[in-house]
């Protein structure tokens, strides 16, 4: 079994943000103390309202070399912007 | 005892405990064993001093001779404080430390609760406003020791040694005078014998879930609360308040 406590990534929901939001990663050896050592590094001058631990180990990422398939499409399909809509302003942030 | 003194008296035990605690903790800042760690306690020990400036201003005002609390934490020699013995013990090793929290917390979390039904209306604010901050160092160090006593066979045994050599300092929490009497019978302050049941309540089941036992005796070293202390608080003192002594006033 290795000594050294697993990573975790930390997500918090601000004040008045809409979702959590990625805010950085530190160790903890469960859970709970990864919640807890997040409300201590990230959250201790009123930043948050809600607090996310996910273990790096968990989280499943494209990989860099993936890069031009999966994000550089041709980009002569305006088609695919919606940019020719009006947002009624009861809509709010999108 | 007339009430103004032992409400001075009493409000000046619960300063120094979270002034010379805070102190204490504070020395581990940037040697604590892994990061979160030293952030969460020099978190703790900002609470604590917080908590201090609102003790330890009441009891200036009360005592009304024109100190401040920050008269009261840098100007007082060691025979002055009143601290509890059990918060100026060295800080050992990490489990050791928390340990002493520990024990702290949970004293701490029952009396406030007890405070905010005090008749003394600053003093219910205080202990309404400090509440929460106690409730969470509660929960951090109790999930800590829980963690380091049923953790290896090396840990396990340092949090049995940290609590077999700090419990005799726990049985001062409960042990009133004169200056409790004369608050509890004015409704300002709850006998320190009526938390103990509470007290132990909770850090029972908190070491039984740490696989830690407490030792059986109860001898009490005493002494704290009246003003003598152990060698270690001079020490304390001589590191906290050189400064204001060397250089009188001096702001920064």
């Amino acid at each position: 079994m290795s000594s050294e406590w697993p990573l975790w990534e930390i997500f918090v929901r601000g004040q008045h943000g809409l979702n959590h939001r990625h805010v950085g990663s530190l160790h903890a050896p469960d859970a709970g103390m990864a919640i807890r050592n997040a409300r201590d590094v990230y959250t201790r001058r009123n930043e948050g309202v809600s607090i996310w631990a996910v273990r790096s180990a968990d989280i499943a990422a494209s990989a860099p070399g993936d890069k031009g398939p999966l994000y550089e499409p041709a980009n002569t399909k305006v088609y695919r912007h919606p940019t020719f809509f009006d947002i009624p302003d009861e809509v709010g942030p999108m | 005892m007339k009430r103004k003194d032992a409400l001075f008296e009493f409000l000046l035990r619960m300063g120094d405990n979270t002034l010379v605690l805070g102190h204490r903790i504070s020395e581990w800042c940037g040697h604590a064993p892994v990061i979160e760690e030293d952030i969460a306690l020099a978190n703790t020990a900002l609470d604590l001093i917080g908590q201090t400036q609102l003790w330890l201003g009441l009891a200036a005002e009360i005592e009304g001779k024109g100190r401040d609390a920050d008269a009261l934490a840098y100007l007082r020699d060691a025979w002055d404080f009143r601290n509890l013995l059990l918060v100026e013990r060295p800080n050992g090793d990490f489990g050791k430390t928390l340990m002493r929290q520990f024990l702290f917390d949970a004293f701490q979390s029952v009396l406030l609760a007890r405070l905010l039904r005090s008749s003394n209306r600053q003093i219910s604010e205080i202990a309404e406003k400090t509440g929460k901050e106690v409730a969470y160092h509660l929960e951090r160090s109790s999930g800590t020791v829980v963690r380091l006593g049923d953790g290896t066979a090396e840990s396990h045994g340092r949090m049995q040694a940290a609590l077999d050599d700090l419990w005799s300092y726990s049985g001062e929490m409960f042990t009133g005078d004169a200056v409790d009497a004369t608050l509890a019978r004015a409704g300002i302050a709850p006998e320190p014998r009526e938390l103990r049941a509470e007290w132990t309540a909770t850090v029972g089941s908190v070491l039984a879930s740490a696989t830690l036992m407490p030792p059986g005796d109860d001898f009490a070293h005493l002494g704290g609360k009246t003003g003598e202390h152990t060698e270690h608080l001079g020490f304390i003192l001589a590191d906290m308040q050189f400064l204001q002594r060397a250089y009188p006033g001096a702001e920064w």
